[in-house]
């Protein structure tokens, strides 16, 4: 009995220097090494590939952002800044549930099911904004040319892309609400669309934020 | 060029890739694990740990070398995230509570890396660096120590001995498992993954005002947690996070790194039993049913049944534009059928259809290809049980590789394959017949139904995804899915390693005329339908009350 309790024991504390050496290995050199690496080679890649505007940084490029207006007294949620290109909605992004000495952004998605009735809401909700909002004086959207993305909640809800199709029925309303002609926005878009990559992988999008600052700057020279 | 024809031409792509390196990174993988030598390093780390690697180990040895070596690491772990509020380089954050340690470090420990946490708000650096991404090196390299010990027992006669235990730890972790994570990350951060130690600060905002971001080794972490078939993500949205997985090259690119080993261990059984056909004969059989699923998926993601996708317009809840529903759905299927469990969508809002192929592919057993080194001992179970079906009908003693499959190692295999279903089966019945547990269902009905299903088989088969609607961080899911996760990883462990020392005894048998000829393509189809129709009958009844019954009414 002895005997057993103690290679037991033996058995334990090989286990736990095995434990501690390995942790010092791939815990401790090896986050240590890739982190140098990364800090020396793609030093604005890995600290969050933040972009600029006007020399003060307005957030990352991977990072989806909302474009809406102050927070009406009485309302629950914001309405859009229309003025801006709008992203997919994000009804899965949580806020600080423990350590809310925080206020961190939350990923996360709806996982509402395909038959949920709370998600067949939202989409009938969002596809008659998207509807309204984006139907100006000489052009309509009809619901069938709404895509899927501009209606639904991403995996992650920080996706900082919308399908070229969403940002292209937003064009004239931007172009309306800034006093630049359909064409000028267009070409905006056109700029800013990603194909796939080597032309089959993923699919084509325009980054939301770069867009916008884009229009910014257009705005500000015209 | 259509979504769909891009989605499977980033299939094709995806299968070039793990065809180049099948017989490079097997065959290597071969070497590391029967060469003689040492390398330096390793022998500092042997000398630290005060083993010597070359002592051999009879099963025994060997399972009490895995069990200690869980045992320390889930108590480790456990201590670290309880200690959490007063380690430094934490962020502030406060120490986890014990049910939600518990599992958590039993989830990353078992290689499951389910979460009922959220990362980003939750464990600081020091939890997520020196504690979780350790583990998923070193359980990654446990199971595949517990399937080279397996395939040494058929190689190997009249001996029980089946090598060491750390020396096969430390050589998976150094030679394989470092290397090869190190690269993928510098990658990784190439394409936009971040790798800092900034703590929460705040990074302006286009409309003004800020927002709040924490940093962390997170591309260390990513790389590790694929190439491991780990599948716990630093944030709450995983491998859908843009700073996890900003690209569609590095989508396609991590759906790569947690299929290559899983691959490719098949070709390191094939040299270590001395036939690569035997390897190609069990590549064949995972690859016909990864490829048979991520059909079946992208076909139902396409055509987007359900009520809520229909209004849509497409299958794009929950999924990410850059990846689009093609690249989604090969993740999706293969991260299932690993044990990896990562997602870069959230498989609850995919079709009916689609989230009854994600269980089905766990309960599968995740061995189509499975997870590192668990993926390939479970296909190999399937293999004996395979070869007694056709002894039975034909009359003959059953032998695989040239080792009789008799009455022991039957019950051995048959006991593995009872594990995994009874666990998941009854804590899912617990569940419901319960007064609270169904509480925690955010859906309503046959999907509320397959969350709890999901969480269990998920737990079971040490996956780790989860139908994240379901609030999992309660004491009741906490503890069980813990003890699911523990039971469904260590009990099949060693009915895997007795049985390898059953075999290692065993002299070899000659190959005559009536030998079934287990390299053939007879043999493969033979093993596809076996695993079918097993996990068939086992889950049918409890799939048609969850995924079948949502997707045939959509």
């Amino acid at each position: 009995m002895n005997n057993s309790v103690s290679n037991t024991a033996r058995l334990l504390g090989a286990a736990l220097r095995a434990l501690l050496v390995l942790t010092l290995v791939t815990g401790v050199i090896y986050p240590l090494v890739v982190t140098g690496v990364a800090q020396a080679l793609f030093h604005d890649k890995a600290n969050g590939s933040e972009v600029k505007a006007d020399g003060k940084v307005v957030g990352s490029s991977l990072i989806g952002q909302s474009y809406n207006l102050p927070l009406k007294k009485g309302r629950q949620t914001p309405d859009p800044d229309l003025k801006w290109f709008q992203g997919r909605p994000a009804d899965g992004l949580g806020s600080n549930s423990v350590n809310t000495q925080y206020k961190l952004l939350l990923s996360g998605a709806t996982n509402l099911s395909a038959d949920s009735k709370v998600l067949i809401q939202q989409v009938k909700t969002a596809k008659a904004a998207v509807v309204k909002d984006n139907s100006v004086p000489g052009y309509t959207v009809k619901a069938s040319q709404v895509p899927a993305d501009a209606v639904t909640s991403s995996g992650s809800g920080l996706d900082p892309d919308i399908s070229p199709q969403y940002a292209q029925i937003q064009v004239h309303r931007v172009a309306e609400k800034n006093g630049l002609s359909v064409a000028q926005v267009e070409k905006l878009v056109k700029d800013h669309t990603e194909g796939r990559t080597l032309g089959f992988i993923g699919e084509p999008r325009v980054n939301v934020l770069e867009l916008n600052i884009a229009l910014k700057d257009l705005l500000a020279k015209h | 060029m259509g979504p769909v024809l891009a989605g499977v031409l980033q299939l094709l792509a995806l299968i070039g890739a793990l065809a180049l390196a099948y017989i490079p990174l097997g065959t290597y993988m071969a070497r590391v694990y029967s060469s003689d030598k040492h390398w330096r390093v390793e022998r500092w780390i042997y000398k630290g740990i005060g083993a010597n690697p070359d002592t051999e180990m009879r099963w025994p040895a060997y399972l009490r070398g895995v069990l200690a070596f869980s045992a320390v690491g889930v108590l480790f772990l456990y201590l670290l995230q309880r200690l959490q509020g007063i380690l430094p380089g934490s962020l502030n954050f406060s120490s986890v509570d014990p049910a939600q340690s518990f599992n958590t470090a039993v989830s990353f420990v078992t290689n499951t890396n389910w979460q009922s946490y959220y990362g980003e708000q939750t464990m600081g650096h020091v939890v997520q660096t020196a504690g979780l991404a350790v583990q998923n090196f070193v359980s990654a390299a446990v199971g595949i120590a517990v399937a080279v010990a397996l395939v040494r027992g058929f190689a190997r006669s009249r001996t029980g001995e089946l090598g060491n235990f750390w020396a096969d730890l430390v050589r998976g972790t150094i030679r394989i498992l470092v290397p090869g994570a190190a690269i993928a990350a510098i990658v990784l951060v190439a394409c936009g993954a971040i790798q800092n130690f900034s703590g929460i600060h705040e990074v302006g905002q286009f409309m003004g005002g800020s927002q709040q971001w924490n940093g962390g080794a997170v591309a260390s972490q990513e790389a590790i947690k694929e190439f491991g078939t780990n599948g716990g993500g630093y944030f709450n949205a995983n491998s859908a996070h843009p700073f996890e997985n900003p690209t569609p090259f590095t989508n396609l690119f991590e759906i790569f790194l947690l299929l290559v080993i899983p691959f490719a261990l098949t070709r390191t059984f094939g040299v270590m039993v001395g036939s690569v056909k035997q390897g190609y004969a069990i590549l064949a059989t995972m690859f016909t049913i990864w490829l048979g699923f991520v059909a079946l998926m992208m076909w139902t993601e396409f055509a987007h049944h359900g009520p809520a996708l229909q209004l849509a317009g497409g299958a794009y809840e929950g999924k990410e534009v850059r990846f689009g529903v093609g690249s989604s759905s090969i993740f999706a299927v293969s991260t299932t059928l690993t044990s990896t469990g990562a997602v870069d969508s959230f498989h609850s809002s995919f079709t009916g259809l689609g989230g009854g192929i994600t269980l089905l592919s766990m309960m599968l057993g995740e061995i189509a290809p499975g997870g590192t080194g668990s993926g390939l001992y479970g296909i190999l179970i399937m293999a004996v049980i395979a070869v007694f079906i056709a002894g039975l009908m034909v009359g003959r003693t059953p032998e695989y590789l040239g080792k009789k499959i008799g009455a022991r190692e039957i019950k051995l295999a048959a006991c593995y394959i009872l594990i995994t279903p009874a666990l998941a089966l009854v804590f899912t019945a617990v569940s419901m017949a319960l007064s609270t547990p169904p509480h925690s269902m955010l859906n309503s009905g046959a999907h509320g139904f397959s969350e709890v299903l999901y969480a269990f088989t998920s737990a079971s088969n040490n996956n780790g995804s989860a139908f994240a609607g379901l609030n999992a961080n309660t004491d009741w899911y906490n503890t069980t899915t813990g003890l699911a996760m523990l039971l469904g990883r260590f009990l099949p462990m060693v009915f895997v390693l007795a049985l390898a020392g059953s075999l290692a005894e065993q002299k070899p048998i000659p190959v005559t005329a009536g030998t079934l000829r287990t390299e053939k393509p007879l043999f493969t189809g033979l093993l596809v339908g076996a695993i079918l129709i097993i996990t068939g009958l086992t889950y049918f009844p409890a799939l048609a009350l969850g995924p079948l019954a949502e997707g045939l009414a959509s």
